[in-house]
This record gives structure tokens, C-alpha cells and sequence, in this order.
């Protein structure tokens, strides 16, 4: 414990840290793992195969958009806070990049930054509304969940804005790495490496920067912070802001993957967003989380949709077992957590 | 010493519907530890609380270093070389040792907004050299003692290079070795220069640790002396603005010699062994120990807090079976946490309904509704009863003085109808004044034939207050005393009579 000064210090003597954060995401990787062979035992019983190279791309598909929603929401969550309006400012990003794209005839890169820059300007706005104006994030987050929502229907009219032929843009996000197919059409979907670049950057912007550092701070003892001489305003807002960023470039994959801006997607997205951050090990009431569980978190969701899809189970029971086990990931969270105490 | 590091005059501040400051003159030399000292709501924090930016003055001036200065926020506070280390801990668990010290001026490395954690480690443990103090950066602070994270407030404080330190009430939840330690620390940034403002309870240290006293009486410096000049019965009188003269002790003879609660070998791992006690009506029966001799666990486990191992539990000489608190509280019995504002009050709540709390079912008409004429007068009676000074039953908890959240405890309990009462370090953290209140109660409800246990670490209270005296050591029951036969020195003796090596 103690360390005499002056010395070098010892690597990693945090033993207890490193050793509760270890548990922590082999738990996490763990139950993937275990869902992945479940479904596997499940399939051969029925007389097919889960562990296929097409099965694992259309998983990684899957996951990007909610990955990287789930990213953003991540920092919100560290702080003590809850965005709910993410799904609906992916909305909303993916109908301002359609509009760019086609009714303006904009160029794709503009498109992509406008969509990209929506998301942000949602989240400034949350972040003012929850950091300046000190409104509970549930309910500022819940109102702004619903202008963004109503301003994407306004916006397309409430039909969906389709691209018209291939511009370049689905194509680059959807197609496969450097073109290769390794096996029939598939190859390494490019939108998983986009998420996994995100889910890297993020883990940089959380681990090894300044924002990240009050990110923790702020939902650990936000009043140290600020007595501590944090701005802890600004800091607060522009986590709104980086949450608001994530759920823009969410936004520009989904219209990408789905060749057009649907303006009724996006809406619930915001849950299995908070689903994934959760089950990845960060507390709701703050202080602590991985973006890596964040990852392995998102995998768990679409592993399970997934499966449950493969293996036939009706949709509306999908829903609720995805359910049953936040509340599992939940509850174990509360378990770890008692232990330490 | 010629001239002051900080002078403050004139000091003036008003929040709603209180004058907090009134004309309020305070100054610190360097080199020196200046005692402020004033009961619960005197201004103490609030003053010190201007100086550190946490709150603004309405009006006055304050020089440091013989310049005019403004002080709107902790962060200018922070680069005039003011800090202070409040009464609730301020740092964030989840951050290490080093990150805690560093929040808000993270060294940072070659590109912006990058974090340097190595250069971060480093300086924290050279803080730490600085001033002797054996702490390793990089511990999660969730994972340090008390004391260990007081000191890491006061390695924090001074790596703004403080040449004002205000400590409020640093000695509150240190065990006496710390405290040496503590103050180990404090003379030797007093021997550096820094200027120390200590805020305390606890008459005594002051004697042990500062060199002048000045003395808070509501929202008015009333005082300014030299600690050598002062006795502690002056410094005293000054705070409550009378003289009190340590009555002699009240103990009145016990008529009626039923027993009410009797508990027969009681255990609980090694917490509680083998413990067993009686009381009677209208006896007040004190637990004495050190902490961690096991005392606050008997009640808990008697409270049916937490599961015990063995046992029996009689109340009026039948066996009883004692579950969970519901039981307890179904057979009378009431339990007053040494912590009240953690597990004896709802702060939010307003005064009714903190009283009603543990009777509510009572109050409850047809259709599970409660009848809220019944609660008030209730609430009324206990407030007139036990004085509760309170502007109206809709004033919220959190708003009283500590002596007044006491007494509303209290008052929760007598409206359940409780017979035995459980107090556990009942004026702990009340001011001087009050605390006589509170002894005049206890000494009331035992009048009105409730049987009370009281658990105290203050050796004098229990002196005081007891007609039976059972001491704990290391959960077991090591000695028991009458009134009239008890000491210090005897309770001392069983307190730490620890078990022979088996």
C-alpha cells in the first residue's frame, strides 16, 4: 500500500483495481462467448451451423449502428446522466445527410459532415439544457428525443428519402474491405472497421484525455469536482456533445446501410444503445465503464437478436428476452458491486 | 509577526430568511493555527466557506497579503493560495489518489487535451515526500481509510501551494492516533509558513494545536484570544453566551425495578460473543467501549438489523422472536443510529412526516389513505412535548440544527410507542448547547419509565447519564458498573481488557 517516495513507482500495484476491472470484462466477454456456443448447441441440434463467416459479418452489420450509439451514450452515462434522445438524433443526422444528397445535390463528404454535425448540434443542445439550465437529464433528453423525432418527419415529409443509384457512399460504408470477398459475397464489412475506428477513438478520448478524465469525475463526486475548481458545466455539456457526435455518425452508417433515410428508424435504438452500455459493466449511477465493455456489450444485444432470429423465435418474444437480460446484466452489476463494498 | 497573510472585516451575508454574517472581522498570520470555534450554525463554515469562494459576501473587505482581494469562485480561491478541506470529503472514488489531487490541472502531455499520467504520478508522490506521508498515487481512493483520504484532501490543498489552509472539523472521524498524525502535519506547515484555519468541536485539541482562538456565536465574531489565555470553560461560555456549569450527574433512583428488555447470550461471528444485559423500566443503562468493541452491533443485531447466530430476546420476561426492524419495532423497540442522517431521517422530508415515519400504519384510514389531520396533531403534541424547535411541521429536516434532527428522531419513536430505546452516540456532532438538551431528554423519557440503552464513546456522558454501565471489549461484555461505583479509570480498565492469549 504504502510506496516510499521518491522511488520509481511499481507497475500496476493498483492490484484490486486492475483485478475488479479484469473480472469485469471477462464477465462481459464471457457471456459472449457463452451466448455464441449456446446458439451453436441450439443450431446443430436443429440441424444447422450459427459459427459461419456470413453469420459472423451479418452480426458485425448488425452491431455497428447501435455500437456506435452505444459509444457516445457510454459517456453520459459515466457522468450519472441518460441521454434518451440518441435514436431519434440518428434520425434525424441520417434525414439532414439524405436531404444534403439528393433535394440539394450537395457533394457526399458535405452530406456526411452536415449528418455528422446534426447530431452534434442535438447534443449541445441537450448538454445546455442539462448542464446550464440544470434540467434532469431523463426529462431534457426525453423532450429533445421527441423534437428530433418530429423535425425528421417534418423534414422528409414523412416518406423516406431514398439515394438514387450508387453515389459512392453506400457502397464505400457497406462494401467490403480493400473489396475483398473471402467467402461468396463476404468480406470485411468496412462499417464494422468504422465502428471498431470509433470504439478505438473513443477509448482514447475516455481513457487518455482531459474529457475523459472529468467524465469519470463528474459522476463520481461531481460536487469535488467543481469544488475542485472543474468547470464542471462546460465539461458536462460538451459530453452532450461528444454523445450527440457518436449519434450523428451513427446516423450517416445507418443511411448508408439502409441506402436511404427512413424517418421512422432510429426511435428504441436509444434503448438497445443503454442496453449495451449497461451490460458492458458501466454504472447507472456513474463513476465508472469501459468502452471495451461498451463493445462486447452492443455484441451481446445483436448476438442475441441475431440468434434468436436464426433459430426462428418469433420477434415479439426477441424483445422480450432482450429485455430479461438487461435486467440479468443489471442485477449482477448490483451483485459485483455489494461484493466490493 | 508584522503584518497579517489575510485579513477579512466587515463581513456580511444573508441567505433567505437568515442573517448568516454580521459584521464579521477575522484575520491570520502566516506561521500561525487559528481555532474558529461556535456551535452548529454559528457561521463558522460559512465564513471560511466566503474565503474559499464557495459562497459570495454581501459586503466587506477582504485583504491578502495587505491587497484588496475578490474571491467569486473556488478556482480564484485556488490561485490566491486559499484552500480549503471541507467537512464532507471531497473526492471522487472512483479516481486514484494521484488524479483525485490533480483534478481540474491535469499535467498534459505534448498534444492538448492528452493526459501525462506518468508526469500526474510522479508529482503526486513528490507531494507526498514533501510531506512525509506514505501514500501510493495510483490506489483507487475508494480503497483508502478515512484518515487516508483526509490526508489526501491536505496533500491536494497544498499542491495549490497554499499559504491559507482552512480545515473544517479535520478531526471528526479520526481515531486518536491519526489525529497525532494530523496535527504532526499541521506544525510542520505551520513551521513552513502556511497560515491554518481550524475549525473544531472538540475543545480540547485546540489547547494541542493552535495558537489563537476565535470564538462564533450567531453569525457574530464574538472573540479573538490567545489559546494560552483561554480556558476551555471561557472558551465555552463565550459560545453559548451564558456560563454552563458541568452538572453534577443526574441520576435519579430507580423505583421500579421490572425488567423490561433482557438479552441472553447473544452471537454474532466474532462481532458479538456471548453477550447478555437486562434493563428496567425507567433505567437508563450505558454501553461503554472503544470503537469496534461491538457496541453499536448489539444494538443492531437486538434491533433485528442484522441476523444474529444465538441467542434469546425477552421483553417483559417472554421470549420473543426478532426478525427484521419490523419485529423490533412491533415489541416496542426503537433505534436511534449514531448516524442519523444516513439511517434516522428523511433530510427531504418535512418534520410531520419524519415523525410519523415509524407509525404510519396508525394514521391510516379506509381505503389505505392517510388522514392527515391525525398526523398533524401527532406531530404537534411531540413538538411541544420535546420542545422541537422548529419555525412549522413543514419545515424540512435537513434545515434543522443537529441537536433539533435529534429530537424529531426521538419524537419519530415516541409516537410508535416505543418502551425501549436504543440511542447510539446520541450527540455526536451536537453543539455544546444542545447537547444538554438532549441529556435533559434522555433523563425525561427514563422519568416516564422507557428503558434506554445508551452506547456513547464519551466517557464523561456516560459518567453522567448511566445508572448501570456495561463495557465491551472486542464484542464481548468485559465489565459492568453502577453509578455510583463507575470511573473513567475502572471503564478504561474493562474497555481494554482484551481476551488472554488462548
Amino acid at each position: 500500500m504504502s510506496n516510499a517516495p521518491g522511488l520509481p513507482l511499481p507497475a500496476g500495484r493498483s492490484g484490486a483495481l486492475i483485478r475488479a476491472d479484469f473480472f469485469q470484462r471477462f464477465l462481459a466477454f464471457g457471456a459472449l462467448i457463452v451466448l455464441i456456443l449456446f446458439f451453436q448447441v441450439w443450431c446443430v441440434a436443429i440441424g444447422t451451423n450459427f459459427l459461419t463467416f456470413e453469420n459472423l459479418v451479418n452480426i458485425l452489420v448488425a452491431t455497428a449502428v447501435v455500437g456506435v450509439l452505444a459509444l457516445g451514450e457510454t459517456f453520459v452515462i459515466i457522468t450519472g446522466g441518460i441521454d434518451l434522445s440518441v435514436g431519434t438524433v440518428l434520425t434525424i443526422s441520417m434525414v439532414m445527410t439524405a436531404v444534403c444528397i439528393t433535394s440539394q445535390h450537395l457533394p457526399v463528404p458535405v452530406g456526411i459532415l452536415v449528418g455528422f454535425l446534426t447530431g452534434g448540434l442535438m447534443g449541445l443542445i441537450n448538454g445546455v439544457l442539462v448542464a446550464h439550465l440544470k434540467l434532469a437529464p431523463f426529462i431534457a433528453t426525453l423532450g429533445i428525443l421527441n423534437v428530433a423525432r418530429g423535425l425528421s418527419l417534418v423534414l422528409t415529409q414523412t416518406r423516406p428519402i431514398y439515394f438514387a443509384g450508387d453515389n459512392g457512399f453506400q457502397s464505400g460504408v457497406m462494401g467490403n474491405l480493400f473489396g475483398v470477398k473471402l467467402s461468396g459475397e463476404f468480406g470485411i464489412p468496412i462499417i464494422a472497421i468504422l465502428m471498431f475506428a470509433a470504439a478505438l477513438f473513443a477509448a482514447f478520448l475516455l481513457g487518455k484525455t482531459v474529457l475523459g478524465r472529468y467524465t469519470f469525475a463528474l459522476g463520481s463526486n461531481e460536487e469535488a469536482a467543481r469544488l475542485s475548481g472543474v468547470n464542471v458545466a462546460k465539461w458536462k455539456m460538451l459530453v452532450y456533445v461528444v454523445c450527440g457526435l457518436f449519434a450523428g455518425l451513427a446516423g450517416v452508417l445507418s443511411a448508408a446501410r439502409l441506402g436511404s433515410a427512413q424517418p421512422a428508424t432510429g426511435f428504441g435504438l436509444e434503448l438497445s444503445a443503454i442496453s449495451a452500455v449497461v451490460i458492458g459493466g458501466t454504472s447507472l449511477s456513474g463513476g465508472e465503464g469501459t468502452i471495451l465493455g461498451t463493445v462486447i456489450g452492443a455484441f451481446i444485444v445483436y448476438v442475441l437478436t441475431y440468434g434468436l432470429q436464426f433459430v426462428n423465435v418469433p420477434q415479439e418474444w426477441q424483445i422480450v428476452v432482450t429485455g430479461i437480460v438487461v435486467i440479468g446484466a443489471v442485477y449482477i452489476d448490483n451483485l459485483r458491486r455489494r461484493q466490493r463494498a | 509577526m508584522a503584518e497579517p497573510l489575510l485579513e477579512m472585516s466587515g463581513i456580511e451575508k444573508h441567505f433567505p430568511g437568515v442573517q448568516a454574517l454580521v459584521d464579521c472581522h477575522f484575520d491570520l498570520f502566516p506561521g500561525e493555527v487559528h481555532a474558529l470555534v461556535g456551535e452548529n450554525g454559528a457561521g463558522k463554515s460559512t465564513l471560511m466557506k466566503i474565503l474559499d469562494g464557495v459562497y459570495e459576501r454581501d459586503s466587506g473587505v477582504i485583504k491578502l497579503k495587505g491587497s484588496e482581494v475578490d474571491i467569486p469562485n473556488t478556482a480564484t480561491a485556488q490561485r490566491l493560495g486559499i484552500s480549503m478541506i471541507h467537512q464532507e470529503l471531497n473526492l471522487m472514488p472512483h479516481l486514484t489518489v494521484a488524479q483525485n489531487i490533480f483534478i481540474g490541472r491535469e499535467p498534459q502531455g505534448r498534444l492538448p487535451f492528452v493526459l501525462d499520467e506518468r508526469a500526474l504520478n510522479e508529482n503526486a508522490a513528490a507531494l507526498f515526500e514533501k510531506l512525509r506521508l506514505h501514500l501510493d498515487p495510483r490506489k483507487r481512493v475508494s480503497a483508502l481509510t478515512v484518515a487516508q483520504q483526509q490526508m489526501v484532501e491536505i496533500a491536494k490543498a497544498l499542491s495549490f501551494n497554499a499559504s491559507v489552509l482552512i480545515m473544517d472539523e479535520p478531526t471528526a472521524a479520526l481515531t486518536d492516533k491519526e489525529i497525532d498524525e494530523l496535527f504532526r502535519i499541521t506544525r510542520q506547515l505551520r513551521g513552513e509558513g502556511v497560515g491554518i484555519v481550524h475549525i473544531s468541536h472538540r475543545l480540547q485539541e485546540l489547547k494541542q494545536i493552535s495558537d489563537r482562538v476565535t470564538v462564533m456565536r450567531d453569525g457574530h465574531v464574538i472573540n479573538t484570544v490567545a489559546t494560552a489565555d483561554a480556558t476551555v470553560e471561557q472558551i465555552i461560555s463565550m459560545m453559548v453566551g451564558r456560563t454552563i456549569f458541568e452538572a453534577a450527574p443526574e441520576v435519579p433512583e430507580v423505583t421500579n425495578p421490572e425488567v423490561v428488555l433482557e438479552v441472553r447470550n447473544l452471537n454474532r461471528g466474532r462481532a458479538i460473543r456471548d453477550v447478555s444485559f437486562s434493563v428496567h423500566r425507567g433505567e437508563i443503562v450505558g454501553i461503554a467501549g472503544l470503537v469496534g468493541a461491538g457496541r453499536t452491533e448489539v444494538a443492531r443485531a437486538v434491533f433485528g438489523a442484522d441476523p444474529i447466530d444465538s441467542g434469546e430476546i425477552l421483553i417483559h420476561g417472554k421470549k420473543v422472536k426478532i426478525s427484521g426492524p419490523i419485529d423490533a419495532v412491533h415489541h416496542g423497540i426503537g433505534y436511534l443510529s449514531e448516524d442519523r442522517k444516513r439511517y434516522g431521517l428523511a433530510l427531504g422530508l418535512n418534520v410531520e412526516t419524519n415523525v410519523v415515519m415509524a407509525s404510519l400504519q396508525r394514521f391510516v384510514g379506509r381505503l389505505g389513505i392517510v388522514r392527515s389531520g391525525l398526523t398533524r396533531v401527532a406531530a404537534e403534541r411531540q413538538v411541544q412535548n420535546l420542545a422541537i424547535k422548529t419555525p412549522s411541521l413543514s419545515q424540512r429536516v435537513r434545515n434543522l440544527s443537529g441537536g433539533t434532527q435529534q429530537k424529531v428522531v426521538v419524537a419519530k419513536w415516541l409516537t410508535a410507542d416505543t418502551e425501549i430505546l436504543f440511542f447510539d452516540e446520541p450527540t455526536r456532532g451536537i453543539d455544546v448547547g444542545a447537547k444538554s438538551e438532549i441529556y435533559q431528554l434522555l433523563n425525561a423519557l427514563a422519568h416516564e419509565g422507557k428503558a434506554i440503552v445508551m452506547i456513547s464513546s464519551d466517557l464523561p456522558e456516560i459518567l453522567r447519564m448511566s445508572h448501570r454501565i456495561i463495557v465491551m471489549c472486542e464484542g464481548r461484555v468485559t465489565g459492568e458498573l453502577t453509578a455510583a461505583e463507575a470511573n473513567q479509570e475502572k471503564i478504561m480498565t474493562f474497555a481494554t481488557q482484551r481476551e488472554a492469549a488462548a
